[in-house]
């Protein structure tokens, strides 16, 4: 599967963490200690075998090494690139109680994966005898994804359905370009094809689950999360208002939204400064950040904060939005009306009389996304909390045994490598289960 | 400040470090320029009757991503004609009278033609001269360099027929290629040397191209045995000058040779005897520069520890080095880490499982503290546990730093005391610096060795 990046998208979306140049890779493998149950590995939702994979490097065994990230994570190509290895594999790094620089393991692990993918994705490990057992994966996602390329490695029957047009999920449409390029995301689903992963596009699974239950002998839901929340407030329907994660799609299929001069954003988790960055770099002069809460508060990463700092976002913190302004005579957005907040019993409460207004040209609206409570519902038998699936940890399996699930529908919306230990798990736990009953 | 000035075996030099005969002293405009960095001596290139090198000639052995931790060499002597070596011999002496220019030589084994090269050296103004019986490549397919220094009796005639004119001293370069370097040491002395060099390089084959199958350095699709030297060899000449030393039917000064390229190393190879230290490789990595902390390392350390001069400090470890059977075997030492410096890495407990004694553990905070698990099933329990991605608004508790050491309690390892044998291994891996230390501990048992032990009561 082709995709090509749109080549202002390309040139506008450079990588953030650009490849390893082979001898800097050899170096950087050199420096690792090669740690015994290293803590990377630990920390690692996927249990990669970090120092194994690094020491291949240093080897000159690039085949092995990819071979052994591949062993615990099938989208390590994606991962290396978008995983928050400051808080996983390099924030436990030893080296930072040592000589304070930790081994560059995602960097690393990008240029295994990348000679991999480079050189034909050809498929690590043995062929199992084929089972006849069917397993749906209801989403295209990573959680999906690796349940699947597990069921394969079993010999089960896979396919997995999803209602876009592209497979991959949020690795395809919702990750920023400069750290991971849907083209990327997808020559990664294109060796879980390889596996022998059946994939129906367009297919958005509803009243016919019912039919799914009878066609299958385990459905694994991995949906993600639905729609990004509405704030509520009156202007929400103007032009040029668009929630973060359509934002970030229509600009890595190559239709971006125009941005304007001035881009004001809501929310302060990871997909919001996300959208931020995209937005200066699409073009805008000013994109100014707003958070009812302070920056002790926010949601996302430090190291994706001082990122925005550096892409020269503009925080407003306490500032809460209360109405969207039109254009006089016009349907489009044309300036946020915000209030000042404060911090009152840990409950952000509007100050009257604060009231002040940013005009701005796009409003992105990134305040979380709403669980898909509807479809959830569907499933028979599975219990939800706050929204989420609840599932047995260890295995992924909800309260009804046809029915597993891994993945933000589950946890409430975590990194990429969450979802694929959990879509890893449910798999193997799947394959326990099926090859019981083949006795 | 420490005085370095050396006079070895009658040749003066204004400090003990000397090129040793190679590449780097291949003509006079290099010595020259190393006189002006500050080397004391040089032993140039070995001169001898022409010969035609092949392409290419070195090879070397990396590791871990350090360059040249070992370099091989099938070059021959010389290539440049006798006599504008002997020119250039002559000039140098002439601009640096105070630094020692030492002859290397190698021609065929007949008295008329050592003779004749013994005193074209000797005219040109070499101070001393240097005998190559060590060159274990290309020459000694011709009866040279180390085939005579594999033969005692061979190097004893040789040594002879020099010193019957040489009127500077006579040092002899020893092969390490033979199974007991005294032999031909003793032959040297009974041929009346004056000093010995020691060690030349080790036979070697360094690697094979993966690709080609042919062996490094290729020629062509062929290669051969070549001297092996740098630092990876350096253990190997301190073994073989310590017997030298130790031995008196063998012991003339000696001119240690073989992976020096620092102070440090110097140092060493003068508390095990040796006057002055000869160094190529790491010119040849580094160039001549490196001669200027030799000389600053060795005085500041000379000036810490109260040595005035070489001779002060020249082989005090030669008696250190005793046969097994007479070291104590009631000292005991045990391992000890020290928990606030531990990274954590558990190299310490893998080496020891897998590569010693079983007596490093990681159960700690174990509920079952003791059992000592394997470390496949430590590695196990591990890989069984649920990880997450920690949200900061989600997981501030798994954020939170570790108390009171940094590493997590669970992997500090701990040392069985009782079991611990104080074989070094894990202080030796362990990446940081004081955190394994050996301590001794008092046995209670009066000294004894092993010869005591079994000698007849």
């Amino acid at each position: 599967m082709t995709f090509v990046q749109h080549p202002e998208v390309a040139q506008r979306f450079t990588e953030l963490h650009p490849p390893f140049h082979a001898q800097a890779a050899l170096v950087e493998a050199n420096r690792c200690l090669y740690c015994f149950d290293a803590p990377c590995t630990v920390a690692c939702p996927t249990h990669i075998d970090v120092p194994k994979f690094i020491k291949k490097i240093a080897t000159d065994n690039l085949r092995g090494s990819a071979a052994t990230i591949l062993e615990s994570n099938v989208l390590g190509a994606s991962c290396a690139r978008v995983c928050p290895v400051d808080v996983l594999c390099e924030g436990a790094c030893v080296m930072h109680l040592y000589n304070k620089q930790p081994i560059e393991i995602g960097r690393l692990q990008r240029f295994a994966m990348d000679d991999f993918h480079d050189h034909g994705s050809k498929v690590p490990w043995k062929s199992q005898r084929e089972k006849p057992q069917r397993v749906a994966c209801i989403g295209a996602g990573p959680a999906s994804l690796a349940c699947a390329a597990e069921l394969r490695r079993h010999g089960f029957q896979v396919t997995i359905y999803d209602a876009r047009p592209l497979p991959g999920g949020l690795n395809t449409f919702g990750v920023a370009e400069y750290k991971l390029r849907a083209g990327d995301s997808l020559r990664e689903v294109d060796f879980i094809r390889s596996l022998g992963v059946n994939f129906r596009f367009g297919v958005t699974i509803g009243s016919d689950l019912e039919q799914l239950e009878s066609a299958y002998d385990i459905i694994f839901v991995a949906v993600g999360l639905g729609a990004t929340r509405p704030l509520n407030i009156p202007g929400e329907e103007l032009e040029g208002v668009v929630d973060a994660l359509t934002f970030i799609a229509q600009y890595k299929t190559g239709q971006p939204i125009p941005v304007g001069r001035r881009v004001a954003v809501i929310g302060a988790g990871n997909t919001a400064i996300d959208a931020a960055n995209a937005a200066r770099r699409l073009g805008a002069e000013e994109v100014h950040l707003l958070y009812r809460r302070g920056v002790q508060q926010m949601s996302a990463f430090p190291f994706e904060f001082e990122h925005a700092k550096q892409e020269g976002i503009q925080f407003h913190w306490w500032t809460q939005p209360v109405g969207i302004a039109a254009r006089p005579g016009e349907h489009h957005v044309a300036a946020i009306e915000c209030v000042r907040t404060q911090l009152m019993d840990s409950q952000s409460i509007p100050l009257d009389g604060s009231n002040f207004a940013i005009p701005c040209d796009l409003f992105i609206r990134a305040i979380g996304q709403t669980p898909l409570v509807d479809l959830l519902a569907r499933c028979r038998g599975v219990s939800l909390r706050e929204g989420c699936l609840v599932v047995d940890r260890e295995t992924g399996q909800t309260g009804n045994p046809k029915y597993y699930a891994g993945g933000d529908c589950v946890n409430g919306g975590r990194e990429v490598v969450d979802a694929v230990a959990d879509g890893k798990r449910a798999g193997a736990a799947i394959a326990r289960a099926l090859d019981s009953q083949n006795g | 400040m420490a005085d370095l000035t050396t006079n070895f075996a009658g040749i003066h030099c204004p400090n003990p470090f000397w090129l040793a005969s190679g590449p780097p002293a291949n003509c006079g405009e290099q010595v020259m320029r190393a006189f002006d960095a500050g080397w004391g001596g040089a032993v140039w290139k070995t001169l001898g009757e022409p010969i035609v090198n092949v392409s290419s000639r070195y090879s070397s052995v990396d590791w871990n991503g350090q360059r040249m931790m070992g370099l091989n060499n099938i070059e021959l002597i010389t290539d440049r004609p006798l006599q504008v070596n002997l020119r250039e011999i002559a000039e140098v002496k002439k601009r640096f009278p105070k630094n020692a220019v030492i002859a290397s030589l190698m021609v065929d084994s007949t008295r008329e033609a050592w003779h004749t090269i013994v005193k074209q050296s000797e005219d040109a103004g070499a101070d001393g001269l240097e005998l190559n019986f060590g060159c274990p490549h290309g020459m000694s397919e011709r009866g040279m360099g180390s085939a005579v220094g594999q033969v005692p009796e061979y190097a004893e005639m040789i040594t002879g027929w020099v010193k019957e004119v040489a009127r500077t001293p006579v040092l002899v370069k020893l092969t390490p290629n033979i199974t007991d370097i005294r032999a031909t040491a003793r032959g040297a002395k009974a041929g009346h040397a004056d000093g010995l060099s020691a060690i030349n390089t080790i036979n070697s084959i360094t690697g094979i191209d993966l690709d080609t199958f042919t062996p490094r350095p290729d020629v062509g699709g062929f290669s051969a045995h070549g001297g092996y030297c740098g630092p990876a060899v350096k253990p190997i000449a301190l073994h073989m000058v310590q017997q030298i030393a130790a031995d008196a039917a063998s012991c003339l000064p000696i001119s240690g040779i073989g992976g020096i390229a620092g102070w440090k190393d110097a140092a060493e190879f003068i508390l095990l005897g040796c006057g002055t230290v000869q160094v190529c490789t790491a010119v040849m990595h580094y160039g001549f520069r490196i001669v200027e902390d030799m000389i600053d390392g060795l005085q500041n350390w000379m000036d810490a520890k109260g040595f005035r001069t070489i001779e002060e400090f020249r082989g005090l470890s030669v008696p250190r080095v005793r046969d097994w059977k007479n070291l104590d075997l009631n000292y005991k030492i045990i391992a000890r880490i020290h928990e606030e410096k531990c990274i954590g890495c558990d190299l310490c407990y893998i080496a020891c499982w897998d590569g010693a004694h079983q007596c490093i553990h990681r159960d700690r905070t174990a509920e079952d503290h003791g059992a000592h698990p394997i470390p496949s099933a430590v590695e196990a329990a591990s890989r069984r546990q649920i990880s997450v991605t920690p949200i900061p608004k989600l997981d501030a508790a798994s954020l939170a730093n570790h108390k009171p050491h940094a590493t997590p309690l669970a992997r500090i390892p701990w040392v069985d005391e009782e079991e611990c044998v104080g074989c070094n291994l894990c202080a030796l891996v362990c990446p940081v610096l004081g955190c394994i230390t050996m301590e001794q501990v008092d046995t209670g048992r009066a000294p004894e060795t092993w010869a005591q032990r079994v000698a007849a009561p």
